[in-house]
């Protein structure tokens, strides 16, 4: 009964947010009789997409092949170059201050780049550029990972005399692979951004960024949003893909705990008194 | 001797030297025309059409936008790049003051929260940009001038990333402190001034730091579907005109950096700021 | 057990027929207090001591009003607790200090000035007088981060009697700190509270600490929570290191160890789990 109770709160409000939304959404249309190529009623697009379907379908998953290969190798060229940088410093002095300021640029301007490099007709520019973008993102975060061990599991480490692999694969590794599940929580719909916005800068037409740029532009606005109903259940699949990834993983993790916000709410029985006993007369416990 | 701050300047001009060093040496070794590896075009281009000399893109920063006019490409460029990073600030402001906004009346109302939170973080993992067209078109629409619509898109990149991080750091405060605000009686109001949103700064920094970007890759995209003249709107025209002038296109590229790196700095002076009496954090 | 005092002027906290049970009718309801009756006079130095669950903490608590009782009244200076959190008749302080990190010395003590309106001369001037009042007058400017941690609870005590209180609430403040440090505190703290004339109440988990500081130390224990003796400790009121060489200190504090032991047994003879706390040892 109360797994349904909790159950019940968690998933209400926000249904109730959406129904809300999408009705009001729906009122405001008809009442104002607000222009179809202007914004559409939820009911239209519904309608469009319906007739739509195979169409965005077809265009989820050029871009959704777009988003998953450059997703594959930018966790994988970001995992390798992290160990490069852990292993030698030289190198990490160098690309880490480019990483960081890459990561500060709008690399996506580099996607005409890319079209005149490789061939403008495949959707190489296009994975290349979100094996660019992932790679960057993994990379900050594995890098973090395999440096930042804390000081006291590397002391116990030293003193069982462990050497420079046995640390690595002891305490290292598994410190990143939990920075790898956050980088890759982050980098999944990134990815799907990335592949598509991609397409708003030229290239194949066959992505959901073209099918949404190209019904916009002729006011197929109702069609338009079709795409973008696509694109985003494609971030969204994508996300929980991670998620399920990160939970298989490490099952053993434990919730982050929830902050009480409520002085009111204090139950004796977290405080820190309970945690000792008496003192029976000099030593602190 | 040399301060950290030089040092890591020079490693970043090293380390961009290193990157020139390597196109060059690409364009000797690899193949004119590409070659395909499993059917894949795979190994790009080396032609000075594909790949131009860096030198020559240096060079072309001088050489005038159109031919036949005076004006160099850089001061083009310069303007462009002006234009977006102006709309990307002023995206990040509005996106800002309604991100914290938002966190502090989700912070105030639980069932708010409840109901919205979800929202908030699925939005996170959904593409918004994709309503970039859709608010172009409106916006067209409307009399509003055109920038409005590209820096509201700025604003609504920006926003969740800050509503995120605001409301995550409005948890912050310890218990002890809320309890001391309690103590003196001090009201919801006055404790969310004088506690919970200094205490939540720290956490509010890298959510600064991540809407910043959003909102100039916002302006850029959407400047695409408004036809203003920023950044994106220029490396897209030029990225047409690549196979008859390839070297401008990378002055675009160069304008995009500049942009970013503008923003960087003035992010890291923000942080700088807001951090400058809390403990320094070991690492990172 | 005292009895209940009418509202006399001697008496600055007054606990009568107070219960407090949390989740109150559910399955997992707990007692933490059941019929808590106490005076506390104006100028009394109270410690409340007992094992874990016996409800010390949430007794201070009732007092200063963070929360509510479900049986009984809390009276704080001839008001309801309520009120006088309203008037901030009192000044707390906890085992974290609770500083603001982001503020200077100076204005983590201002705060509580400032929730009162007052304006930033008087403010500052008040703040100065408690920094030198604890020993701290050349540390105004500097960030918490940056004091040990006896320096940050002498602020955090500044803190709380920067409105001159005559009520001072303490939870375990000086258990983050190690024993020398400790003792230290406990002579300022004494001396400070002599000059500012502050009736305090104070929970702790140290026997010696309870009896040094205290003129009255109320012996609680759990399951559940309530008073179990309070014990009279006539050390006078001129208290230093020789002190703590006293028979007299010695003495008091096996009184106060075989009332916790007492009420030890007594929970254990009720039948419930082993009440003994880490390192009593039986007869």
């Amino acid at each position: 009964m109360r797994f349904l109770r909790s159950v019940w709160n968690v998933l209400v409000p926000p249904l109730i947010v959406g129904v809300l939304f999408v009705g009001t959404w729906e009122i405001i249309v008809r009442v104002f009789d607000i222009q179809p190529f202007l914004l559409p009623a939820p009911s239209s697009i519904w309608s469009t997409l319906g007739d739509n379907w195979t169409k965005v379908w077809d265009a989820m998953v050029v871009t959704g092949a777009n988003a998953f290969v450059g997703l594959l190798f930018g966790v994988i060229c970001g995992v390798a170059l992290s160990f490069v940088l852990m292993r030698f410093n030289v190198v990490n002095e160098l690309v880490t201050p480019l990483a960081v300021a890459l990561n500060a640029i709008p690399i996506i301007v580099l996607v005409p780049v890319f079209n005149n490099m490789f061939a403008s007709t495949t959707e190489i520019p296009r994975r290349l550029m979100v094996t660019l973008i992932v790679s960057f993102i993994v990379l900050l975060n594995v890098a973090k990972g395999l440096r930042q061990v804390s000081a006291i599991h590397m002391e116990l480490l030293q003193s069982y005399a462990a050497s420079k692999s046995e640390i690595l694969r002891k305490a290292r590794i598994p410190n990143a692979t939990s920075y790898l599940f956050t980088a890759l929580k982050i980098a999944a719909p990134v990815a799907v951004i990335t592949a598509f916005v991609s397409e708003y800068f030229g290239g194949s037409q066959n992505g959901l960024g073209y099918g949404i740029t190209s019904n916009a532009a002729v006011s197929r606005t109702a069609a338009s949003w079709g795409y973008v109903v696509g694109a985003c259940l494609l971030g969204l699949a994508f996300y929980l893909a991670a998620v399920v990834l990160e939970r298989l993983a490490s099952p053993t993790a434990r919730p982050a705990p929830r902050s009480t916000s409520s002085p009111r709410s204090i139950n004796p029985n977290t405080t820190n008194q309970q945690v000792r006993g008496i003192d029976p007369g000099g030593a602190t416990a | 001797m040399i301060s950290r701050g030089a040092r890591r300047a020079g490693l970043f001009v090293v380390a961009l030297l290193c990157v020139a060093a390597l196109w060059e040496l690409y364009k000797v070794v690899g193949p004119e025309e590409g070659a395909e590896v499993f059917g894949w075009r795979l190994v790009p281009r080396s032609s000075d059409r594909a790949m131009p000399h860096t030198w020559e893109m240096m060079q072309r920063l001088f050489d005038p936008e159109v031919r036949g006019r005076d004006t160099p490409i850089w001061v083009a460029v310069l303007g462009y790049s002006w234009y977006t990073f102006r709309m990307a600030l002023v995206g990040l402001l509005l996106g800002g003051v309604f991100g914290v906004g938002l966190a502090i009346v989700m912070a105030r109302f639980k069932v708010l929260e409840r109901g919205l939170l979800p929202y908030v973080i699925a939005s996170q993992t959904v593409p918004l940009i994709a309503l970039a067209p859709q608010v172009a078109a409106i916006g067209g629409n409307w009399d509003l001038p055109r920038w409005t619509w590209v820096a509201s898109l700025g604003a609504f990149l920006a926003f969740f990333p800050i509503a995120v991080a605001t409301l995550k750091g409005l948890g912050n405060a310890p218990a002890a402190s809320l309890e001391l605000m309690d103590s003196y009686a001090a009201g919801w109001w006055r404790t969310l001034f004088k506690l919970r949103l200094p205490a939540a700064v720290p956490t509010m920094v890298p959510g600064m730091k991540l809407a910043a970007t959003a909102s100039v890759v916002g302006v850029i995209v959407s400047e695409i579907s408004t036809g203003v003249r920023g950044i994106g709107f220029a490396s897209l025209t030029y990225g047409q005109k690549a196979t008859s002038d390839p070297a401008q296109l990378y002055t675009a590229v160069f304008g995009a950096a500049t942009i970013g790196l503008l923003m960087f700095g003035l992010v890291v002076g923000i942080e700088a700021i807001a951090m400058r009496n809390r403990p320094r954090e070991a690492g990172a | 057990m005292s009895s209940v005092d009418s509202l006399s002027a001697s008496a600055a906290v007054v606990v009568d027929g107070v219960s407090m049970a949390f989740n109150p009718g559910r399955s997992n309801q707990v007692d933490a207090l059941v019929d808590i009756d106490v005076s506390i006079h104006r100028g009394d130095f109270v410690s409340l001591i007992g094992p874990s669950g016996c409800g010390k903490s949430t007794l201070l608590r009732l007092i200063a009003n963070l929360i509510e009782p479900t049986a009984g009244t809390v009276l704080v200076n001839g008001k309801s607790a309520a009120q006088s959190r309203l008037d901030q008749d009192y000044g707390m302080a906890f085992q974290q200090s609770g500083l603001f990190e982001w503020r200077t010395v100076r204005k983590n003590i201002e705060l509580p000035l400032e929730l009162k309106g007052w304006e930033k001369a008087k403010r500052r001037k008040r703040a100065d007088e408690m920094l030198d009042l604890v020993q701290l007058a050349d540390f105004g400017s500097h960030l918490p981060w940056q004091l040990s941690g006896g320096m940050q609870q002498r602020v955090a005590i500044a803190r709380a009697l920067a409105s001159h209180p005559p009520l001072l609430l303490m939870d375990e403040p000086f258990g983050a700190l190690d024993e020398m440090t400790r003792e230290h505190m406990q002579a300022e703290l004494l001396r400070i509270c002599a000059a500012a004339e502050t009736t305090v109440v104070f929970v702790t988990h140290s026997i010696p600490e309870a009896v040094y500081l205290s003129n009255r130390v109320v012996v609680m224990s759990p399951r559940p929570g309530r008073i179990t003796e309070i014990v009279d400790v006539d050390l006078g009121s001129e208290r230093d290191d020789d002190t703590r060489e006293d028979d007299l200190f010695y003495k008091k504090i096996t009184e106060v160890r075989e009332a916790l032991r007492g009420a030890e047994s007594r929970v254990a003879g009720d039948g419930g789990e082993p009440g003994r706390g880490r390192g009593v040892e039986d007869r």
